[in-house]
């Protein structure tokens, strides 16, 4: 058991001791070591004026893909949940956006489908007599959004629909011998037997929406502006195209606690039941 | 019963109508793969044309398909074998022999995952600059054995706890070491969780972007920077763009339908069964 924990211990310790140290050095590759600085890399971070628009875009690029993977992988599981004609396999296509990689996902719908000129999207809008859309230019986010949904609404409704499948049969004929149909028995029977899962599948995505990178990266590189940039994206940024170590150390410092927010959360959930 | 009846064929109609809207960007893709560039932008769509199999070719040529494969082939397996090594005896450790601590180093593995990869992401490209591993498949094996890590070490631990302990108390009383318990006894046990548990991380590493992005550029470029790089708007390569991603997604595709039943409890740390 010793190297494995040793090993994780060492990387999980080290470079994370390594980033605060950094966040606190005037150290930019390109010009002389500074030494110590104190609060001056968090200072400048902080009084960024870029700064609310790039935290603004991270929780937006949170928030929207919980609310609508939630939603739809909820209405899928649902939809899968009881037997129909064909359903092993309509399941096996509607998992398979999972399993696309990031920048393979984002560049398909920027080109084949979200081009103005040629995607599909354009072409649907021409025929039905309306302007095409330059979603990338007009509506970035939403852009982004839409790609990073369609990447992660099969994970929501595989985990939905496993738990569903483990709801009591017999809660649910004994709901209906007490008279609750259809809505009624979702909202008193069904949901609050869903919650627990719901909230470990958002907490699970917040991490990983938190560190939304690739798909910006080869579409929109944070722009127009900084229209797209989130967190992981400015740090990136002033780390690998500004060379500063020290103000990508700080904003790193930002994600781990911001990370570390949700980490509590979800391990108050789910240790409980460990 | 022809309510009931209809009802399952209400639930055909709308089962199917979703699988193939969420299915559509990849069947596009897969399409446009066998189009001439000239037929992937064509107006009204085309769902029949003469199929062509120059868009692989070009690729290779054009992105070197077969030599990006071998990296993500290298970095997926490596790491994961590395992964189930490391963390096979540990999880062993903590399924058979719990003590008082095993609950919070199993919460804290967990924490590790949650880790934001970008918070560390000065100092590993500063250390693998410093002992020479930036852009090396080596490197990538690294990070991609620690980012899988946790999940690894937790699948394992829950499949290895579903193992009744008593076996193990009679492969120990008939004199078996810690290690020949576990080769002989554990492993061909929870051989299929063990299985899932790799499958969920090749899956994982093979799909792997952001380290990737970041600290390779040629020696270690697995399929998914190659594929980034039609990022650069140099005119229009679709059909070759759609060839290299149904190339690049097609075979983890496979793997992932195969494992879709134990994915869950991977991804959710065994919060969800």
């Amino acid at each position: 058991m010793a190297p494995a924990i040793g090993s994780l211990a060492v990387w999980a310790v080290v470079p994370t001791l390594l980033t605060l140290w950094f966040a606190f050095q005037g150290y930019n590759l390109l010009t002389p070591p500074k030494g110590f600085v104190g609060f001056r890399n968090f200072y400048f971070l902080l009084t960024d004026p870029g700064l609310p628009t790039v935290l603004l875009n991270t929780a937006l690029l949170v928030v929207w893909p919980l609310a609508l993977t939630i939603g739809l992988g909820t209405a899928l599981a649902l939809a899968y949940n009881d037997a129909f004609y064909g359903r092993g396999i309509a399941r096996l296509l509607v998992i398979a956006p999972f399993f696309v990689m990031p920048t393979v996902s984002a560049l398909v719908w920027k080109n084949l489908f979200m081009n103005p000129v040629y995607g599909l999207f354009a072409g649907i809008c021409r025929m039905l007599g309306l302007t095409p859309i330059d979603w990338f230019a007009n509506w970035p986010l939403a852009s982004i959004v839409i790609i990073v949904t369609w990447e992660w609404t099969p994970f929501a409704t595989l985990i939905i629909l496993t738990s569903l499948q483990s709801l009591d049969r017999d809660l649910l004929e004994a709901a209906l011998l007490d008279g609750a149909r259809g809505f009624a028995r979702f909202v008193y029977v069904v949901l609050p037997h869903l919650a627990r899962t719901i909230a470990v599948v958002a907490m699970i995505e917040t991490i990983f929406f938190l560190g939304i990178y690739a798909e910006i990266a080869v579409t929109t590189v944070g722009g127009p502006g900084i229209a797209t940039t989130n967190l992981p994206f400015l740090i990136y940024s002033r780390a690998l195209l500004g060379f500063d170590v020290g103000a990508a150390s700080a904003g790193g410092i930002l994600a781990i606690i911001l990370a570390n927010i949700v980490m509590v959360l979800f391990m108050r959930t789910i240790a409980r039941e460990l | 019963m022809p309510v009931k009846r209809r009802q399952i064929l209400l639930r055909t109609v709308v089962g199917w109508l979703a699988a193939l809207v969420m299915f559509f960007p990849v069947f596009w893709m897969a399409l446009a793969a066998f189009k001439t560039e000239m037929d992937a932008i064509a107006w009204p769509p085309l769902f029949f044309f003469k199929p062509t199999l120059a868009n692989f070719a070009e690729m290779q040529e054009r992105v070197d398909y077969i030599g990006h494969a071998w990296h993500s082939v290298a970095v997926a397996f490596g790491s994961t074998a590395l992964a189930l090594v490391l963390a096979a005896p540990a999880a062993y450790a903590m399924a058979f022999f719990p003590t008082k601590r095993t609950r919070g180093t199993l919460l804290w593995v967990l924490s590790n995952k949650f880790m934001p990869a970008v918070g560390v992401l000065v100092p590993i490209y500063l250390i693998l600059i410093f002992v020479g591993w930036l852009d090396t498949l080596r490197g990538l094996i690294i990070l991609n054995l620690f980012a899988n890590l946790p999940i690894v070490l937790w699948m394992l631990y829950s499949y290895f706890k579903e193992v009744p302990g008593e076996i193990i108390e009679a492969a120990r009383m008939d004199g078996a070491r810690h290690d020949q318990q576990l080769r002989l006894v554990l492993l061909p046990l929870s051989a299929p969780g063990i299985a899932s548990t790799a499958l969920l991380a090749i899956i994982l590493a093979w799909n792997e972007s952001f380290w990737c992005i970041n600290v390779s550029t040629v020696n270690s470029a697995t399929l998914a920077l190659a594929i980034a790089s039609f990022s650069n708007p140099e005119g229009f390569f679709w059909a070759k763009l759609s060839a290299a991603s149904l190339a690049s997604v097609a075979p983890i595709m496979v793997f992932g339908w195969l494992t879709q039943r134990q994915l869950v409890r991977g991804l959710t740390f065994g919060a969800v069964k």
